[in-house]
């Protein structure tokens, strides 16, 4: 090989992957990295004299908190408080009781299910790819007035008159929280619980802990990382959540923080507050997500080594 | 008496196995069993009615009236096939996921091949900017590329345009966690092996490691397609106005008042359509699989991608 042709070589070598990589990086730049700064410049600028949207302020020296000002005053005065402190309770109890019903789903399929176990992963997987409205859907016509709910209910005699389930029931929502979320538990705890190498188990057994014991002090401890990746999993999308409440309530004794964003957008003049109102979600999201990612750096660091 | 004896035995048995088969100590955890089944048929039948209904002769969405095909082309006003607004929900969700599907896929490969390869720092911060829509809630990609359409890249219409940007934008990262396992799974050496022989390296990429990553490359435009055409938050935020309403956006504003089991018909049409899409990716993953004579299943690697 002459020496032009090898130095052609070092240097196809050294810019075809990034030039690959680059098409998709400055999409992901332009569509996803610009778009959130957009947000912030929306919710630091100062509004339109006339109109009274919001005008983006790109330059941060332009930058006019008096957005945030309102919302952290309405949070500690009362008109917000509420919503926010629902939005977190929601996300709570719906998280652990998903991860109450997931758990032991994963456990038995990443560990006991034998030769079941391609079929019940095929059936965890399926609720994946059913569209989320369409789930939801299925509860509408489930818990209507005249649905199969409230007729199964008034059979038994557990209830007397048939129950509005729709309207403005906490536990309507969070049951469709659940519903909606526990798929994405179920996956990472399975991934979990599936790394275990059995003879851990087994020499716990052996060493004399009983099956009980053997849970609680190796298989437990073994697949906290993936109960947390699996909570975070599930919490990030419920925190921007609106449409759960809004379709299995649609009473604004249930709204969570995403539906005041959807309707501050929605309104004319109201940009400026829904950004300013993303900009908080996303700063309370930001704490899950930067442990999410820590998470899965250290995990290819180990998958490497 | 023996034989009333044995005919006592032929009753009890079933009462009696269940008995020993739940307290069996040996066995597996029969708790458990039934959990798991019991989740399964609730995460399920509901659906299972909801596609149902949609093929109730009646009106009602709770009452079973006999089975027709009414709701999805017999109503001349309307069935999914008739009803203008429902149709143009069909037409527009599977526009949008074809378009999707198309330019996020090379995309996706594209980005995965190099961020595979390549290593350093610009790799590793690319792959974090990779993984960041798949965390991002929805609704905070949704204002935000609602915003800066409206604020600063003014020539993209809200409407089919934006949303097609918007679902290549979160279908990227989908495209590239598929392809990624291959990719580490075919290594470097048959590219090198392929370069001794003399190829130069495009050709090697071309002829050799293409045609290996072909079955993921399948995989990921059925992923993009079902992903895209599942988007309810994206699509909502970017249509300009009814016009480019997706069948997720039609159930939501549908679905409590909808006067007619159309609006089932309609959701489960969704739901054949990435049903479909993602039984042919499993299908195509577990035929090379089997090809490559590996063991165990594509259903397992698919559980594993963590989408």
């Amino acid at each position: 090989v002459s020496a032009p042709d090898e130095r052609r070589a070092v240097g196809e070598r050294r810019w075809l992957w990034p030039s690959l990589a680059a098409p998709g990086v400055i999409w992901l730049v332009l569509l996803f990295l610009v778009p959130l700064y957009a947000v912030l410049a929306v919710a630091m600028g100062a509004p339109d004299p006339i109109f009274g949207d919001a005008l983006p302020a790109w330059n941060p020296l332009a930058w006019d908190p008096s957005e945030f000002g309102t919302i952290f005053g309405e949070i500690f005065t009362g008109q917000l408080d509420i919503v926010f402190l629902r939005t977190l309770v929601y996300v709570a109890v719906a998280t652990f009781l998903s991860l109450l019903i997931g758990y032991p789903v994963a456990y038995y399929v990443a560990r006991h299910a034998g030769r079941y176990r391609v079929l019940l992963l095929m059936l965890i997987i399926a609720p994946f790819w059913i569209n989320y409205l369409m789930r939801m859907l299925a509860w509408v016509n489930l818990l209507s007035t005249d649905g199969y709910v409230n007729q199964v209910l008034m059979f038994v005699g557990i209830l007397d008159a048939p129950r509005e389930w729709l309207v403005g029931k906490h536990e309507t929502v969070i049951l469709g929280l659940v519903y909606g979320y526990v798929p994405f538990l179920i996956l990472p705890l399975f991934a979990a619980l599936d790394r275990i190498d059995q003879r851990v188990i087994e020499a716990a057994r052996d060493l004399g802990a009983s099956s009980a014991q053997a849970f609680w002090r190796v298989t437990l401890p073994l697949s906290s990382q993936g109960i947390l990746a699996g909570c975070v999993i599930v919490m990030l999308p419920m925190f921007g959540d609106y449409y759960t409440a809004t379709l299995l309530s649609g009473s604004p004794k249930t709204n969570m923080v995403g539906k005041l964003i959807e309707q501050s957008i929605n309104t004319g003049g109201g940009s400026g507050r829904g950004a300013a109102l993303t900009v908080v979600l996303m700063s309370f999201v930001a704490i899950l997500m930067t442990y999410y990612l820590y998470s899965v750096a250290r995990a290819s660091r180990e998958a490497r080594t | 008496l023996s034989a009333a004896g044995t005919e006592l035995g032929e009753k009890r048995r079933p009462a009696a196995r269940l008995k020993a088969w739940w307290s069996n100590p040996w066995g597996k955890p029969r708790f458990l069993i039934l959990f798991t089944w019991a989740y399964i048929l609730w995460s399920l039948v509901p659906v299972a009615i909801a596609v149902q209904f949609g093929f109730n002769a009646g009106r009602s969405r709770s009452t079973w009236q006999g089975f027709s095909l009414r709701w999805y082309f017999q109503d001349p006003n309307l069935s999914v096939l008739h009803d203008p607004s429902l149709r143009a929900a069909l037409v527009q969700s599977l526009q949008l996921a074809a378009l999707t599907m198309l330019v996020a896929t090379p995309l996706g490969v594209a980005l995965a091949i190099g961020l595979a390869r390549w290593s350093g720092w610009g790799s590793r911060s690319a792959n974090f900017l990779m993984l960041f829509p798949l965390i991002t809630p929805e609704i905070v990609m949704g204002v935000a590329l609602f915003l800066v359409f409206v604020h600063l890249f003014g020539f993209v219409q809200l409407g089919t345009m934006a949303q097609v940007l918007g679902h290549v934008t979160f279908t990227v990262s989908y495209v590239v966690i598929v392809m990624r396992g291959r990719l580490f799974s075919v290594g470097r050496e048959y590219e090198e092996a392929a370069m001794d022989l003399g190829a130069s390296r495009w050709q090697a990429i071309r002829t050799v490691l293409l045609p290996m990553l072909y079955p993921a490359i399948w995989a990921s435009l059925m992923v993009a397609f079902a992903i895209s055409i599942d988007d309810f938050v994206i699509s909502a935020f970017l249509m300009g106005d009814q016009s480019s309403a997706t069948i997720p956006v039609k159930l939501y504003s549908a679905a409590r008042l909808a006067p007619s089991p159309a609006i089932n018909a309609l959701a489960s049409i969704l739901l054949f359509a990435s049903m479909f899409a993602i039984a042919f990716a499993i299908l195509v993953m577990g035929r090379s699989r089997k090809k490559e004579g590996k063991g165990g299943s594509a259903v397992e690697d698919f559980a594993r991608l963590d989408l």
